[in-house]
Formats: C-alpha cells, structure tokens, sequence
C-alpha cells in the first residue's frame, strides 16, 4: 500500500455518520474514496455544496457545479447549495464537525503551517485559515517527511496556518495527537516500529499508554 | 433597474474602477462582461473577488492583458500569470482568507464598519491589525469592503431584475449585489416578471441597476 492510501484508509476511519465533514484538495480527496457506502456522510465543498458527489461520468458534467479546486462534481440525492458567506459561517461557527487538510510542516504543539513557502509557492490560503481555526475537528493528512526531511517539527519554521492546534495528525508511519499541547504517538503504521517513527520526525514524541498498530 | 447592452453598461466603468466580480474558479462570473472590459480596454483596475481563476477563463482574462494594478483575493495559486505579475511587481496582490474575504464584503453591504473573526490571530495576517478580545477570545478586526461597481452573473433574471442563481455559482453573486455602488448583473436566462418565485429571489430587483443578458 502506498504512502497517500495508507493515510487516506486510516483517516477514513475517523468519520462517523451524519457528520458535515471539508476535504481539503491532495491526500485529503483520497479519504472520500474509503468511506463504508452504508455511512452517510456529509461532504463540504466551500464553494458553496454539502452533498458533494464523485466525479460525474464522462459527458455528465455540469459546468456550474463544481468542488473548491473548479473540479466538475455532482451533488448526492440531499444536497444543499448556499453563498460564500453562509459557507464560511458553517466553517468559523464550528458547524463542521471534522476538516482533513494537507501540511507542510506540523509541529510539536500542534500548530500547523501548510498555506505557503515564502520566496517559492504564494497561493493564498483559500479557505484555509478558517478551517483550522473553526472546524470541530482538524486532522492533517501529511507524508512524515520530505526529502528526506522531518516535516513533524520542533516548531514550525513556515507561516502558520492558525493559532489554534490540530487534533490528529496521520502520516504513512503513524497517528499522533496533540493533547496538552504535546505531539503523541498514538499508532504506528503496519510493520513500522516506534523507533522508526522517532527519527523520522524532528519534534519530540510522548508515547500514549499504548502505541497500537494503525487499523487499516 | 435599466436593461442595457452589454457596451453599454460596461461604457460606465471607468478606468481606476474598484470592481467586485463573482465566481470561484471562474465558474458563476460575469463572462460576457469580462469580455467586454477587454474589448474596451480598461485599465488601472483594482479587482476584488475570490481568485483569478486561470489564465484565458474568467477574472483570468482580465489578468492576461495586465488589466489590474491591484487584486484582493483569497486564492491565486491556479493563476501562474496573477503570481508572476504579484512577483514581479506589476500587480500588487492582497491575500485574505476566503472567510474574512467575503465577511468584509458583507459587512461593506450591510452597513458595518467590519467584522471581528478569529481567523489569522497569531498569524501573518494579523500583521498591522487591530487584536481585541472579548470574553477570553481573541479577535482581529477586520474592515469592511465596498466597491465602486458590482459584476455578477445570475442563472435566472426576471425584467425586474429579481435574481436566483444554481448549483455553485452562487458562491460570491449575491453578497457582491450589496457592497458596490453600481450593480450590474448578467443573466444566463432572463424570464417574465413573476416566474422565479418569491422564495427563489436571492437578490431582490433593487439592488441591481443594470441588466445584461449572455444570451
């Protein structure tokens, strides 16, 4: 199993019925795909929809229906379409009960830097900025390191996102949690020991009373 | 409310204008308009709207011809031109969250001087900002936003010029509709009076003073 399956599997685990859940674009489209078909979940799309569907067949677009990257979607039996305005309300009021987004650099506290790279990649934060600070839940779908580098920091070096920590974070090596403020190995991947997880990350790790293997 | 051709409504922008422009990622923007201000060749605009879409779509095309001096908006990172004119200094480029984007163009069109978000506290944005805390949080006050001219594009007008939209292009229409001083509106399909039901309204006639249709 490839790393973005791996963290897409476990993350889609975290959903539970009935919950209004954002997917940011990359890894995080991914966890849509492992999601049980008797589970409903609602699925955001900033744009503007809760309902998002998957990806029309061929020659059943709708040009004016699409998710928050311009993608062409369709909207499940159910769905809703409202403006930007009531869209990030659901967001910053803490109606979304769990946002999976992409990272850059996580740190030992759980801050999040995952919307440039000053002097490289400007995109804007989009959306961002207020899905961590509002959602219920924030989880961060992120390969653990990059070239070779820790991308689970002591601090974050990159701008950050929100000054409000994540919940969850879900590498191909592991799940950590933030609780009091301090990076948690929770689970370890299938074949991947504590050791390994360790020296793949440059924060300081805690142990939970039990590091389980990652249930895929 | 005045139905026009598109020239003709496009004709009272002049150049320097503020323009707020519907759509995300180009889909629920004014096309038919934004072609027009590239025939007329309008300048030294400041455009306020979600993205820029991409190259050769939307706000895009307005982009392509170095039309804007300055861009408010939430996302450019499908627009390789915007960060290229942003790097190179031809364009200046204010980035803000999308939440806080569209919040103050609602509080510029509802008649409030800005709002309070917790989105950006401990971050760059806050960089020059006014943090307040009530109750234990913290707060940025952000400024309302106004325009000198509304584009948005609408599904459904009728000749009142009562507006409903689909699907997501709804996105910024019909918050745009209330924070310019001109509006003008584009329609896909423009209906009797009377055949878009009251509760399907989104944007009451009134705040639309121009007309077009795509047609």
């Amino acid at each position: 199993m490839d790393a973005q399956t791996i963290i897409a599997r476990r993350i889609a685990r975290e959903l539970r019925g009935g919950m209004l859940v954002n997917l940011g674009i990359g890894i995080p489209t991914l966890v849509a795909n492992y999601i049980s078909r008797d589970v409903q979940i609602f699925f955001q799309s900033e744009n503007g929809l809760i309902g998002t569907g998957p990806i029309p067949e061929q020659g059943m677009a709708h040009p004016l229906l699409t998710d928050a990257g311009g993608r062409p979607v369709t909207a499940l039996p159910g769905a809703s379409t409202f403006d930007s305005a009531m869209s990030f309300g659901l967001i910053r009021g803490g109606h979304v009960d769990v946002t999976v987004l992409g990272g850059l650099q996580v740190d030992s506290r759980g801050l999040l830097a995952n919307w440039m790279i000053p002097g490289k990649m400007v995109p804007g934060m989009g959306g961002a900025m207020d899905l961590v600070t509002g959602a219920k839940r924030v989880i961060i779908a992120m390969q653990h390191t990059a070239k070779g580098k820790a991308k689970l920091v002591k601090q974050c070096t990159l701008p950050l996102t929100s000054s409000r920590p994540i919940d969850l974070l879900v590498t191909e090596l592991a799940v950590i949690a933030f609780p009091d403020g301090r990076a948690t190995l929770r689970e370890t991947a299938p074949g991947v020991t504590v050791e390994q997880v360790m020296s793949a990350s440059e924060a300081k790790l805690a142990l939970a009373d039990t590091v389980a293997q990652m249930q895929l | 409310m005045k139905t026009v051709d598109v020239a003709e409504a496009v004709a009272r922008i002049p150049n320097g204008a503020t323009l707020m422009i519907g759509g995300f990622m180009g889909i629920g923007s004014p096309e038919r308009v934004i072609d027009e201000l590239v025939r007329q060749q309008k300048r030294d605009l400041t455009v306020i709207a979600n993205d820029t879409a991409m190259p050769g779509r939307g706000i895009g095309k307005l982009i392509d011809r170095g039309m804007v001096a300055r861009t408010i908006a939430s996302h450019i990172g499908l627009n390789p031109e915007t960060q290229r004119q942003m790097i190179n200094g031809r364009m200046q480029v204010d980035l803000v969250p999308q939440g806080t984007l569209i919040e103050r163009i609602r509080a510029g069109g509802f008649g409030l001087g800005g709002v309070l978000t917790p989105t950006g506290v401990g971050t760059v944005v806050a960089e020059g900002k006014q943090l307040i805390k009530l109750d234990g949080r913290s707060y940025l006050i952000e400024k309302a936003l106004r325009a000198d001219f509304a584009l948005l594009n609408a599904f459904l007008a009728d000749y009142l010029g009562n507006l409903s939209y689909v699907l997501t292009a709804r996105n910024f229409n019909p918050v745009i509709a209330m924070a310019a001083d001109t509006t003008i509106a584009a329609a896909d399909h423009i209906v009797p009076v009377g055949l878009i039901a009251p509760d399907h309204v989104l944007t009451p006639a009134t705040l639309v003073d121009y007309l077009v249709a795509n047609g």
